[in-house]
């Protein structure tokens, strides 16, 4: 019988093959993809050791009984300098990294976990269910993005104490019709390929036939929009923070709410408040972004182009296998 | 006999993989004289193709040529993209095998032929244009009627004729067919090739057609090659090859060939090659049942048996070229059932 | 021991309908949109033990019969018995069961396996979906099933995924994942026509072993009448969604008899070098299952087409396009000015009343339809016509109304065919008579 490590082989057999284009991925697709994956996996890490990376607590604004200097320049001490309530610039960025992270990835779980299945389940029974489904979510696609994650994050705001939640929730409810739209529609199409007939032919039942025939051919969008979306929910999670909502700055540190807090002081020309959450903004969401780009660029069939190597046309030996006539 | 329109000679179409080179088309020389319909067979895989494209340069990214194309004289190997491309069209056309996705939906029938008559005959008149395509259009039985119409108006058989029409209304003296009418109908295949087959008569251009249908060949053609992993094994009169094939390939394959006469079935055992590395000396002696030694060391000369066949067969010599001991049978390992395609 | 008396399924009046949707202004007033009638009346009995071929070109309705069959296309009208039990309009649920016992091989090998699934997650689907989980007496069956077919040694196919395999590797796949079940019926739809001529030979034969080792029952849904030809026992002539001819194989293509099997046999490719392209090819094509022809659908078609038929003012236009298509553009111009938009005998009527346009008169008009008949007077769209009047401003056309085909017998076979019908070919005769002189 088959071996612990062939039948190992056997489980991870799909998921290899599912990535194997990522590893066969060559030019710029591969460098958008080493790229983005780098610098997110950099603020990744920042938001996980946290902790240890950070020289200071997100709000802390005093050590050893001193208090920190007000709008200190970079320099020893605060390498990136201190804003106007003495917070340290660094610390509130790495903590930042932290707040960022952890409401784009509820935020992106709660889609995924909501919008996936429904599209699934529209795409692929129709009927009035999905008449009402594809209505209801493209009534939310109408909502202009920020204006809709605003009016969710202030109507949850009072019921809701987490303002991380509060800005998880705003952010998912803005992105499920992505997720929805996105699978349904390839849902729609796989629905009428010959294997998912002959699965019905086979007998199957329907939630037989979305969980083995046309979930794994579908899904394969999902990473690619998901990151995506990924860095298009950092913008609104900073936006609601410049704005007010979402985390508050008593429960966390926030990029967006650091630059709001800057704006006045750019005009006395402190310039480090500003610009490092700015910077840490733009950085984040770059490469969340490459990191996508260069996903559907490599597993995309579509767009995937195929390595190609030089042909070089040597003479063709034509007594290659000589040697077998003679023996 | 006077010169050919198409010459092909010695012919390699490589594409670059990162597992080596496809030899998609591996050494290929051919002719076709106008009027003249050569009929190019073989399986999926062979190349045929690609051999048909590449001899209109219409080779996808990442493909290399070497060897020569010449069409009434002139290499297309040779020539820059940009005056390959102002030879297609009036010198050289192409029919492809779905001619739904190749007219495009947005654009009536008239505005198809328009814009083909005025990018490579630009002094013709409207009314020029106008008499032209409706000419062309009802020699293949198309009504003026229907000529400002969308293309998902018509049946695919009818869009077919249509992109014979506009691949004829500029008098291309060389025509490549690849797979006119594998995706019809049994009846509107035989109407097609019927207008395919005339066109010498109407318009004097020499056809290239691509199939795997042996069928077609044999009642369409004048000449055939048979093409098998990127080689061309056996070419001659339709006719003669059908009634008398020299290469085994032919044979086995005429012989698999499920027609109304089959009595009993027949197949060729194992699949076709890989193309990266192909077998060492002739391509098909893994699957030949007359393999000798040589077949498998070296790589078969091509031997012209009679007046008008060329065969690429160690079984038809050249003697002198095949070593002591080279014509014994070749012991084979049985090939197993599914290994076959 | 197979017991040929008793049919294992049998057919009765079988429609398939498919609505499609009116334009929307078409909706907003309640008229409904045509049906394409993919299946259209067909009873037929498959007997246990034999291979029935169902031929046909695009849009006869073969492969939405074969659907119909198995239950994944709902039945219109009509019956469907199955092993002596009614199954028309079974849900889904109770036909669940069934579907151990009656499979379909289907067409494209490249689609009919999931992509995500491996050959052995495949083939053994069927036995999970059926309750059989037991792991290890499962792996046996796909063993064992696999071997069957060829697909060995099984180890070096069971981890591999589809896009791994060739075309007839993965038809050898589909087959197995067909058959694991047991089952006594197996609907095979062009099995092997987009499979290579070599490859082609080893599954048919893969087939015909099945069929002797399992004592299967196959309904064979082609277009190619010399694979059919070979494999099958009787062979069933579809076009649009009737069937038009059916009997043992032998009969047919000794004796072909209705004139759309005849002409299929013709133009049948076949590589004797003796041959040459068959010039004696029906025109046109097989035309819109929304709007079928009257009377019987291949008449706009038949060389040996007459009265009863069912000649209409749209084989008018057709034959008017025709012409013009063959004439100068001066002609045509002059002849199409006086006839007007010929999408006004765009419908299915055995009276017409062209309008002369332009300067022309009705007399014009007649004069063209001469100057046609002349050019060509066996065209049997001339034996339907039963009137000509022309006024001062239009042209009257009346046609004989249709006499609906039947199938009858006829020798071995059933054909549905005037030629062959007593009381059609009599009534077309007394119309002859009495036809009045134009």
């Amino acid at each position: 019988m088959a071996t612990a490590a062939v039948r190992l082989n056997r489980r991870t057999l799909g998921l290899r093959r599912a990535l194997a284009p990522i590893a066969e991925a060559r030019g710029f697709p591969r460098g958008m993809l080493w790229t983005g994956t780098g610098m997110t996996l950099l603020f990744v890490l920042l938001a996980i050791f946290a902790p240890v990376l950070s020289p200071y607590g997100f709000d802390q604004y005093q050590a050893n009984g001193h208090r920190f200097d007000q709008l200190a320049r970079p320099g020893h001490g605060h390498i990136l300098g201190t804003t106007v309530q003495s917070t340290d610039v660094l610390s509130r960025i790495v903590w930042g990294a932290q707040t960022e992270l952890e409401v784009v990835g509820l935020a992106l779980a709660f889609g995924l976990v909501i919008g996936v299945p429904l599209g699934l389940v529209s795409g692929y029974f129709g009927g009035p269910f999905d008449r009402v489904a594809v209505l209801f979510m493209d009534a939310m696609f109408a909502f202009p993005p920020l204006l809709l994650a605003i009016v969710i994050a202030f109507l949850l705001g009072n019921s809701v104490s987490s303002g991380v939640l509060v800005a998880a929730l705003a952010i998912t409810i803005v992105y499920i019709p992505q997720y929805f739209r996105v699978v349904r529609n390839h849902v729609i199409s796989v629905r009428e390929e010959p294997y998912v007939e002959a699965a019905r032919a086979l007998g199957a039942k329907p939630f037989t036939i979305l969980r083995r025939y046309v979930f794994f051919n579908v899904v394969q969008n999902v990473p690619v929009i998901a990151t995506l979306n990924a860095a298009d929910a950092v913008l609104t999670l900073t936006a609601l923070g410049f704005l007010g909502y979402g985390v508050q700055p008593s429960q966390g540190a926030e990029w967006g709410y650091d630059v709001s807090r800057a704006v006045s002081d750019a005009a006395s020309g402190i310039w480090w408040t500003g610009l490092f959450p700015g910077l840490a903004i733009v950085m984040l969401v770059t490469g969340l972004t490459l990191l996508g780009e260069g996903l559907n660029e490599t597993i995309n069939p579509v767009l995937r182009r195929r390595s190609i190597r030089r042909v070089d046309f040597a003479a063709p030996s034509m007594d290659a296998g000589a040697e077998l006539l003679d023996s | 006999m006077s010169e050919p329109v198409l010459a092909v000679r010695n012919l390699r179409l490589w594409y670059g993989t990162p597992r080596g080179s496809v030899r998609a088309v591996d050494g290929v020389s051919l002719e076709i004289g106008a009027g003249e319909v050569l009929g190019l067979v073989g399986e999926s895989g062979c190349g045929k193709s690609t051999l048909g494209r590449g001899i209109l340069g219409l080779l996808p990214e990442g493909a290399r040529a070497d060897g020569e194309v010449l069409y009434k004289g002139r290499n297309l190997v040779a020539m820059s993209p940009r005056e390959l491309r102002r030879m297609r069209g009036p010198d050289l056309g192409l029919i492809f095998q779905e001619p739904m996705t190749r007219l495009d939906p947005l654009m009536r029938i008239e505005d198809h032929f328009r814009e083909t008559l005025e990018q490579h005959e630009p002094k013709l008149t409207d009314h020029d244009i106008r008499r032209r395509s409706l000419d062309t259009l009802g020699r293949m039985g198309i009504p003026p009627t229907r000529y400002r119409q969308y293309p998902h108006e018509f049946s695919g058989g009818m869009r077919q004729r249509i992109m014979i029409a506009l691949a004829l209304v500029l008098h291309p003296s060389l025509l490549v067919a690849d797979e006119p009418t594998t995706s019809l109908d049994v009846i509107v295949e035989a109407q097609i090739l019927r207008i395919l087959a005339d066109l010498k008569e109407s318009f004097g251009t020499a056809l290239l057609l691509i199939t795997h249908n042996l069928g077609i060949i044999a009642e369409a053609c004048d000449r055939v090659a048979v093409m098998y992993a990127g080689q061309i094994v056996e070419e001659g009169d339709a006719r003669d090859v059908f009634a008398e094939p020299k290469h085994p390939y032919t044979r086995e394959l005429l012989r698999s060939t499920i027609s109304l006469e089959t009595q009993e079935l027949h197949s060729i055992p194992g699949a076709p090659p890989n193309l990266i590395t192909p077998p060492t000396g002739c391509h098909f002696h893994p699957r030949c049942p007359d393999v000798m030694r040589v077949c498998a060391a070296r790589d078969p000369i091509e031997t012209a048996p009679e007046p008008g066949r060329r065969v690429l067969c160690w079984l038809h010599g050249p003697d002198s070229e095949i070593p002591e001991g080279g014509e014994a049978p070749l012991e084979r390992g049985r090939i197993a059932v599914a290994e076959e395609a | 021991m197979t017991d040929y008396a008793e049919p294992l399924v049998s057919l009765h009046g079988l429609k398939t309908y498919y609505s499609i949707r009116g334009s929307f202004l078409d909706r907003l007033v309640g008229r409904t949109g045509a049906a394409v009638r993919a299946v259209d009346d067909v009873s037929l009995d498959l007997r246990k033990g034999e291979v029935l071929g169902l031929v046909g070109e695009s849009g006869s309705g073969k492969t939405t019969l074969g659907r119909t069959l198995l239950g994944l296309v709902p039945a219109t009208e009509g019956s469907i018995v199955f092993e002596g039990r009614d199954i028309t309009g079974l849900r889904e649920h109770d036909l669940r069961e069934l579907r151990r016992r009656m499979q379909i091989v289907f067409q494209d090998p490249h689609a009919s396996l999931n992509p995500a699934m491996t050959i052995g997650q495949s083939i053994g689907h069927p036995l999970q979906i059926h309750g059989i989980t037991n792991r290890e007496e499962a792996q046996a069956r796909v063993a064992e099933v696999m071997e069957r077919v060829g697909l060995a040694p099984v180890e070096q196919y069971v981890d591999k995924y589809p896009s791994d395999l060739s075309g007839g590797q993965k038809q050898r796949a589909v087959i197995a994942r067909a058959i694991i079940l047991n089952p006594v019926l197996l609907v095979a739809d062009e099995p092997v026509s987009m499979l290579d001529m070599s490859v082609r030979a080893k599954i048919l034969e893969l087939m015909l072993a099945l069929k002797h080792d399992f004592d299967l029952t196959y309904l064979y849904i082609t277009h190619d009448l010399a694979t059919a030809k070979f494999f099958c026992d009787r062979i069933a002539i579809m076009y649009l969604g009737r069937i038009v001819e059916i009997g043992p194989s032998e009969a047919i293509y000794e004796d072909p008899k209705h004139p759309y099997t005849q002409a299929l046999l013709r133009a049948i490719p076949e590589p004797d070098p003796r041959r040459t392209i068959p010039r004696d090819l029906p025109r046109g094509e097989v035309p819109d299952a929304s709007r079928p022809p009257l009377g019987c659908s291949f008449h706009p078609r038949c060389p040996k087409a007459f009265e009863v038929c069912g000649w209409e003012a749209r084989d008018l236009k057709e034959l008017l396009e025709r012409r013009w298509a063959g004439l100068d553009e001066a002609g045509f111009e002059a002849e199409r000015e006086a006839v007007g938009p010929v999408g006004e005998l765009d419908v299915p009527a055995t009276h017409v009343r062209l309008a002369a346009h332009g300067s022309a008169h009705g007399a014009d008009l007649g004069s063209l339809l001469e100057r046609a008949r002349a050019a060509d007077p066996a065209e049997p769209f001339w034996t339907g016509v039963r009137r000509i009047a022309a006024e001062n401003g239009a042209l009257e056309v009346d046609w004989h109304e249709p006499v609906e085909p039947r199938l009858l017998p006829a020798g071995e076979v059933e054909v549905e065919c005037h030629l062959y019908d007593e009381s059609a070919l009599s009534e077309a005769a007394r119309r002859r008579e009495s036809a009045i002189p134009e």
